[in-house]
């Protein structure tokens, strides 16, 4: 049982060198295993500055406030010290890296979170199932880091790294943005996989409640200007999906 | 030199695409720039001046076009290049003269200046061209002074053809050992690959000499052919060539320039078209050090429609003095429609005290393409690849080693002959201990 806790979180994006731009702005959240929490709201509202800073992006700033995985300060640690402590961050927009293969990198990241090498004939059967269940072509492990993946399929690569790293908490950014229906069944399901067979804690970051079809939330937070505005079960998404944000938006700017 | 080609070339020389380039030519239109713009405002450089070309229309504005860039197979028609020059003005001129002299191999008995040797497969034709004999001359056009000397002294040119409908995985090997850094070798070599053959050519240079080396390749209808350039010399070689290809009708011409060793390399790789339908990659990957100076250039001529051409060429740099420069000109003629086209050059600078100079060029006469592009970026590592890794736990200075070696692997990876894959990231290897990377 594990617990990431997050406590009137401030951050602040680094603009360049002189300038940063508050965008979060006292966020409480409270994540435990197995607990699926969908973070919904309005672009702009500070949902994915809230995934990319618990991962440790350089580009935002905690100004106050704490991250807490089982009680461990989560700002301390280095972006690789965090992803081995357990945290996971399925990217919007992952970025392709020239030259270095999927297979190779799948080895790399397995072998730094355990701590050691998985064993060769093992592992080659883990990611070769995981790629078939998410439907990935086996050839994609001879292949670089995203390159040339189509966004679809750069998701699914997210899911399988998800499925074979093994977490204890998964913040999904934005997974269900540009996925077709087919696409948008298959990440659900693996997803699914992870939070059963591991326990995982899921942080769903989305726009659009479609998603929450095939991945069914235990929790809804409504996020407008950088907190947390509303929060229920399962049942708010159903209000949101036909009320949309705008009650909340008039609140905002009240 | 039969007397009927003889003529052929000193018309050639005077003049090319109605620019004269003779002796009597004018200040050389066209020479004081290289950098070709599309617009005059995107001039930034008091080098680059707009001017109304002599041939054009009265109404267009044209700068200095490559295709205006003078070629010729007579020495004389190349003055000694001071460095001044545009095409020259990166290049330490000084330590080339040399190379720029109009002298034959310094060959002894028994012992050449350079020692060749071919593994070409049984049944095929290799063997010797002379000054003249066809297809040599046919499509390398020498431009510039080192491959104009190159041109005149190289002696018979070494001729590779690879037959018709042709399939071969293992690599032909082209092997140019030179034996003194103080002796002059001139070479040509000529390969042709016959129509819907696939080959891999490879060119291995090793120990050292003052080589002054051009490779004429002609690419036949519905061939494949990859031709790779490995200067894998010794430190104190000079290099100065020029490898120019015809890419034939629905044929792929893919060259990879692998530079590692020498004191001095300069290539010039160019690629023209002679139909429809034809694909050209020019990939390029160096590594200099302290001291060395390493250059590449490449053009690819869209002189005819309907044909792609992609450019990238990667360096990485170490070391106080290590010193790189691509030139990359894509030339988008107004018959070419529908042409495809991209460039890139990426630097990574591992430590301070080196300098890479990158130039791409694009010059498009017609707007009835599907594409061109060009980007260059010379700096440290892409801090989001970094994250990315990190982010799924790699420790920074394991995914710093990952993210330089695949820097560097996203070329060798072209290559596709794994000895050579394994050799290369082996001295890849030994070149980033040295700078702890």
């Amino acid at each position: 049982m594990s617990t990431l806790e997050i406590k009137d979180l401030h951050v602040s994006v680094i603009l360049d060198d002189e300038n940063t731009k508050p965008i979060l702005k006292g966020v409480n959240l409270t994540i435990n295993s197995g607990e699926i929490h969908a973070i919904m709201g309005p672009n702009g509202s500070g949902k994915s500055t809230l995934a990319s800073t618990v991962a440790g992006h350089p580009k935002y700033q905690v100004d106050s406030g704490e991250i807490l995985l089982d009680g461990e300060d989560v700002t301390a640690m280095s972006v690789d010290e965090r992803a081995r402590a357990g945290l996971f961050l399925a990217m919007q927009y992952p970025v392709e890296i020239p030259g270095v293969t999927m297979s190779n990198f799948l080895r790399s990241a397995k072998t730094a979170i355990d701590g050691e090498a998985p064993a060769l004939r093992t592992w080659t059967k883990d990611v070769k199932n995981a790629m078939g269940e998410l439907k990935i072509d086996p050839d994609f492990v001879s292949r670089n880091v995203n390159e040339g993946f189509s966004g679809g399929e750069k998701k699914r690569h997210e899911i399988l790294q998800l499925e074979l790293l093994r977490p204890k908490f998964a913040i999904l950014d934005e997974t269900d943005s540009g996925l077709d229906i087919d696409a948008l069944q298959v990440v659900s399901e693996g997803v699914n996989r992870a939070h059963q067979g591991n326990e995982m804690g899921v942080m769903l970051i989305t726009h659009y409640t479609r998603i929450l079809r095939y991945i069914k939330p235990d929790f809804v937070h409504v996020f407008v200007d950088g907190k947390v505005a509303d929060q229920g079960g399962a049942e708010l998404a159903d209000r949101l999906e036909e009320e949309g944000y705008v009650n909340y938006l008039k609140g905002a700017a009240a | 030199m039969t007397d009927q080609i003889k003529a052929e070339k000193t018309e050639a020389s005077e003049k090319v695409d109605g620019v004269v380039v003779g002796e009597s030519r004018p200040a050389i239109p066209g020479m004081d720039q290289e950098g070709e713009k599309l617009s005059p405002d995107l001039a930034t450089d008091d080098t680059i001046r707009a001017r109304r070309s002599a041939n054009a229309g009265s109404d267009s504005q044209v700068m200095h076009s490559r295709a205006e860039r003078p070629w010729s197979f007579d020495v004389a028609d190349f003055s000694l290049p001071t460095g001044r020059e545009e095409e020259w003005r990166f290049s330490p001129v000084k330590q080339l003269q040399r190379v720029f002299e109009d002298v034959a191999s310094e060959d002894r008995e028994g012992d050449p200046a350079a020692e060749y040797t071919l593994d070409v497969p049984e049944g095929w034709d290799a063997g010797t061209l002379a000054d003249g004999q066809e297809p040599r001359d046919t499509v390398l056009r020498p431009a510039d002074r080192a491959a104009v000397v190159g041109s005149a002294n190289a002696g018979p040119a070494r001729y590779v053809r690879i037959p018709e409908n042709a399939e071969r995985r293992e690599p032909v090997t082209v092997r140019i050992a030179g034996r003194d850094a103080e002796r002059r070798s001139n070479s040509h070599l000529v390969i042709e690959a016959g129509a819907n053959s696939h080959t891999t050519v490879v060119i291995e240079h090793t120990g050292s000499s003052l080589h002054n080396g051009n490779v004429e390749t002609l690419v036949r209808e519905g061939a494949t052919l990859t031709l790779i350039s490995l200067q894998r010399w010794d430190e104190d070689a000079v290099h100065v060539g020029q490898h120019d290809a015809e890419v034939g009708k629905d044929a792929s011409y893919k060259h990879i320039a692998v530079t590692l060793g020498g004191r001095i390399v300069r290539l010039n790789s160019n690629v023209r078209y002679a139909d429809e339908g034809g694909s050209a990659q020019m990939f390029g990957l160096y590594y200099a050090d302290s001291g060395q100076h390493l250059e590449h250039r490449s053009f690819v001529d869209h002189n005819a429609p309907r044909n792609t051409s992609n450019v990238l060429y990667k360096g990485a740099l170490q070391g106080e003095g290590a010193r790189t420069v691509w030139v990359g000109d894509v030339l988008i003629q107004k018959e070419a429609e529908g042409t495809d086209s991209y460039e890139k050059n990426q630097n990574l600078v591992l430590t301070d005290g080196a300098r890479a100079d990158s130039v791409p060029n694009l010059e498009i006469e017609t707007g009835v393409i599907e594409g061109a592009g060009h980007a260059s970026t010379t700096g440290q590592m892409d801090d989001e690849h970094l994250w990315y890794l990190m982010a799924r736990g790699i420790p920074e200075k394991q995914a710093r080693r990952l993210v330089v070696r695949g820097f560097l692997n996203e070329i060798v990876q072209q290559i596709r002959v794994p000895e050579l894959e394994e050799s290369l990231m082996e001295a890849f290897e030994a070149e980033l201990a040295l700078s702890d990377n």
